[in-house]
Parts: C-alpha cells; structure tokens; sequence
C-alpha cells in the first residue's frame, strides 16, 4: 500500500508544481469552448438544438479527462528516458502496485483537470439542470479517468520513443476524442459513422455527461456506468500486464 | 554473498554475456573492468533482475534472484550508469520515496536519511529539486539513496562516470567508509583502473563476454608481468579499439527492442 500511495502522490505533486503545464493543458479545452461553443452556436440554434455551449460543455470536459489522463500514461516515456522508471521496477514491490499507484496518480490528475474546465464551463454559461447533476457526473469523470489513465499505461509500457508518442497522439486519442461525441450529437448518423462512434469508450463517458448534466441520454445511465467500469477493467489488466512486462 | 555459475546472456544469435563464473565474499569490494560492450552491464542487470539470464545460476545471499524476486531486491541496492532520480523532486523526497518502495519504517528512514545526507554532504540542499544539482551532486544523491535500505550489497555501474576527480575521490572515500562501518558488499564497474586499484580488494577483467581474468591487483599484475594495473589490463584485452563493441551494444539494444514488443 505504501508503494501505491508514494506513487500516486508523487504524480500529483508533478502536476501540482508544474503550473506552466495546468495553464497550458487547460488552454486547449477552453479554446474548443471559445471558439466551437461562441462560434457554432448560431449555426445549432439555427437547426433547432438549443445551445450548442451546454450542449460541447460535457464533451470538452470528456475531453479534457480523455487527454490529461492518456498523457499521464504515456508520461511513463519520459521517465524511461530520465531513468527514474528503472528505479521503481528493481524495488522490491511487486509490478501491480506501481503499475495501480501511477495510474491512480494519472487518473486523479485528470480528474482535477476535468473539474477544473467544468468550473470554466459554468463562469463560461453553461447551467447543468440542478446541483444533484455534479455528483453523476463526477462520476463519469472519474470512470472516464480511470479507463483512460490504464490505456495510457498500457501504451506508454509499449512505446519506445516520441515517435511513438507523436503516433498515439495522432491516431489514437485524437480520434476518440472526435469520434465521441462530443462535438456532435450521435444521432442520424450513416451506419459507418455509428458503428465507430459506439466502438469508441469514450462515447459512453461524454453520453455519462451529458446525460448527468443536462439530461440528454442517447444510451442509458446504467449501460454507461457498467460499460465503462468493464472497460476499465479491461485496460487495467492490460496495462498491468503490459507493465509487468517492461524490461530496463 | 554473490555467486554466479556459467552465466549466459543472449539476444538473438548476438551472446553478451558467455559463460561467465565469479564469487563475491561478504563484505568485499569487487570490480568489473572491462572495454566497452564486454558485457559488464549486461551482467549487472542480469544480477539485479532486470534481465532474465539465457542460462545459469545466479546467488545473491544464497537466494535465487529470478526466483525470490523480491527478497533478492530487499537485500541489495544498486546506482544505475545512467541516472534514475527524479529531477521534479526535492533530495529528500528522493530519499523518501526509495525509503517507502524498499519498506523502510518511517522513523528509520527519516533519521536514517539524514544520516547519509549528511554523509554525503548533501543535507543543506535537502530542500531543493535534484533538477538543480550539478552532476557529482546527483551521483551522491544516488548512492546515497542505494544505501538507505542497508542494503547486503551495492551494485554501481559506473558511478564515477563523467565527475570531476575531487567528486571521483570523495565518492569513493564514502563508498569504502560504508563498506567498512556497514559491511556492506560492493560490486562495481569502472573504466578508471587507479579507482579499480584504489578501492576494489579484487578485480575481474572482462572482454567479449567472457572473464578473461581474476584476482587482486598485484596478482593481476604479476600474471602479466606488468607494474600497473592500466598495463595489465591493456596486456588482457589487448589494444585494439573497440568500436565494433558499440555495434554490438546498438545491435543488441536494438534486438532488445524489438523483443520487448
């Protein structure tokens, strides 16, 4: 437990020093606010969908979640780079607990971030339809994190170098984050188009949002909660398994 | 208290490690010499199980490293070649963050930190990140945290790579003053052969992957008929530059890589 809890703190005292990094990783989420909320709002409204700030607010929150807690991850690279990783993997603590402590870590970094930008959101104009909407989608926060914070591990125990990282980036979290809906509402989608955007997790964590924050559910609150809570178990394993893997 | 049977390590058709057979007594200080690629880090990892030997045995305090993983890496502690703090964060973080993977209790390790701090000569800058220590500053910070957990043995790869001579020689005058008080034992790896002949109480050479020789330094010497230990050396592993000891090394990292996917 001890090797969990040193591990998890020390990614947040990471985050919690580095405050050039939260404003920059905080400027992206509101830049999608500014200008797709301001910008594609008369265009929404104009097709008869209300806001279109409360309705991309859940969505850059999933979003925010979704990159904080994968970078998190694959920040393992820089540590492979610095060394300090091998310092954990000779300790005598098994695999498992470092592999949980850092994921943790990640996993609440992410969620501070999250809260951060859904505090922006409100200063921005958005209005969740009652008080009891934060706790539910606190929770999706947090299932959002932890699912992506363990997929995070499982790449960063694979890739080597920054090209790698550039190649995730690019081609995995990019997409997830496009293809969520976040953006877009999912429906009167082609088949292709709904048959990707139900394959992505992160649809069911930003559908989690939405529907506890301004009660529009495409899916349901149960499907979303247990769908996400197996996934994350899936990509913890893997992340455990892949971490255990790693060789200095 | 190390003890190391036939040892072969191979990546591919690419052997580092051939064949190798040693025995370290307790509280001894044992060097590994060798040119680069011979094989030495190789070895080292194998010893601290971050590699899993292709075959052979290998005992640290009687226990089987492979198998008793975590026992093994209770009892020894090791400075990497490379460094392997973390640089966001304070010396004494450092220290207390190895203190808490190696099980140390609370009140041991902060006075036990302080300690070797102090030893080190490191406790003023307790309070700042290792990202503003110079690089000898680091290197101590390091072995210092190796000794936290008092460990049976301490592996250094290399330490004295890259320091000044002043850094050189008060490292090593903690190192041997550790070593006396705490009996612990040390097994190193240098290209500085006057550090070898200075502080190691016996030597093994190493080339190819193989043990060339054995013994303390005026054995080594006498089995040369040289007299230093930088001559014998020379006479073991000959004079040829190593650079296809690069390419093996590149080319066996890069096997590694590819493995490990």
């Amino acid at each position: 437990m001890g090797a969990i809890y040193i591990l998890w703190l020390r990614e947040l005292k990471r985050y919690v020093r580095s405050r050039v990094q939260i404003v920059v990783s905080l400027g992206q989420p509101c830049l999608y606010l500014l200008a797709l909320g301001f910008g594609l709002g008369p265009v929404f409204r104009q097709a008869g969908h209300g806001s279109y700030l409360q309705f991309m607010a859940p969505g850059v929150v999933g979003m925010t979640v979704l990159f904080s807690s994968v970078f998190s991850g694959i920040a393992m690279l820089w540590d492979r780079q610095f060394g300090f990783l091998k310092e954990t993997l000779v300790a005598p603590v098994s695999r498992m607990q470092i592999m949980v402590g850092r994921t943790l870590g990640g996993a609440t970094v992410a969620v501070i971030q999250g809260t951060l930008i859904l505090i922006i959101c409100l200063i921005a104009g958005f209005r969740p339809h009652s008080s009891v909407a934060i706790p539910l989608a606190f929770l999706f926060v947090v299932l959002i994190a932890v699912v992506f914070a363990a997929l995070g591990t499982a790449i960063g125990s694979i890739i080597q170098d920054m090209q790698g990282f550039q190649l995730v980036m690019n081609f995995l979290v990019m997409p997830i984050f496009f293809l969520s809906g976040a953006l877009f509402p999912l429906v009167n989608l082609g088949v292709v188009m709904s048959v990707i955007t139900r394959l992505d997790p992160l649809s069911y964590g930003v559908d989690g949002l939405r529907g506890a924050l301004i009660q529009s559910w495409q899916f349901s609150l149960a499907f979303d909660v247990a769908l996400l809570a197996a996934i994350g178990a899936v990509f913890l394993s893997a992340g455990a398994y892949l971490f255990s893997r790693i060789e200095a | 208290m190390i003890s190391v049977q036939n040892l072969v390590k191979s990546f591919g058709d690419f052997t580092a490690v051939k064949d190798i057979t040693f025995e370290v007594a307790q509280g001894e200080i044992f060097a590994f010499l060798g040119p680069n690629g011979a094989g030495k880090t190789t070895t080292i990892k194998m010893l601290t199980t971050l590699l899993r030997p292709t075959s052979g045995r290998i005992e640290l305090d009687g226990l089987d490293p492979m198998v008793r993983q975590k026992q093994a890496r209770q009892r020894f502690g090791i400075v990497f070649q490379d460094p392997s703090l973390d640089s966001e964060q304070t010396a004494w973080e450092n220290m207390d963050l190895h203190g808490v993977l190696y099980h140390v209790p609370r009140k041991l390790r902060a006075s036990r930190t302080e300690e070797l701090l102090r030893t080190f000569e490191l406790w003023d800058r307790k309070d700042d990140y290792v990202k503003t220590f110079s690089g000898g500053m680091k290197r101590r910070l390091e072995i210092a945290r190796g000794f936290l957990h008092t460990p049976k043995i301490l592996f250094l790869d290399e330490p004295t790579l890259g320091l000044d001579p002043q850094s050189r020689n008060q490292l090593w005058t903690h190192v041997k003053r550790l070593n006396e008080t705490e009996r612990t034992t040390v097994f190193l790896t240098t290209h500085y052969m006057d550090e070898a002949d200075r502080v190691a109480h016996r030597i093994a050479i190493m080339d190819h992957g193989s043990i060339v020789a054995q013994g303390t330094s005026t054995e080594l010497k006498e089995q040369t008929g040289t007299d230093s230990l930088e001559d014998a050396f020379l006479a073991l592993t000959g004079s040829s530059l190593r650079d296809e000891g690069a390419d093996a090394k590149a080319a066996m990292r890069q096997v590694a890589k590819m493995w490990r996917r």
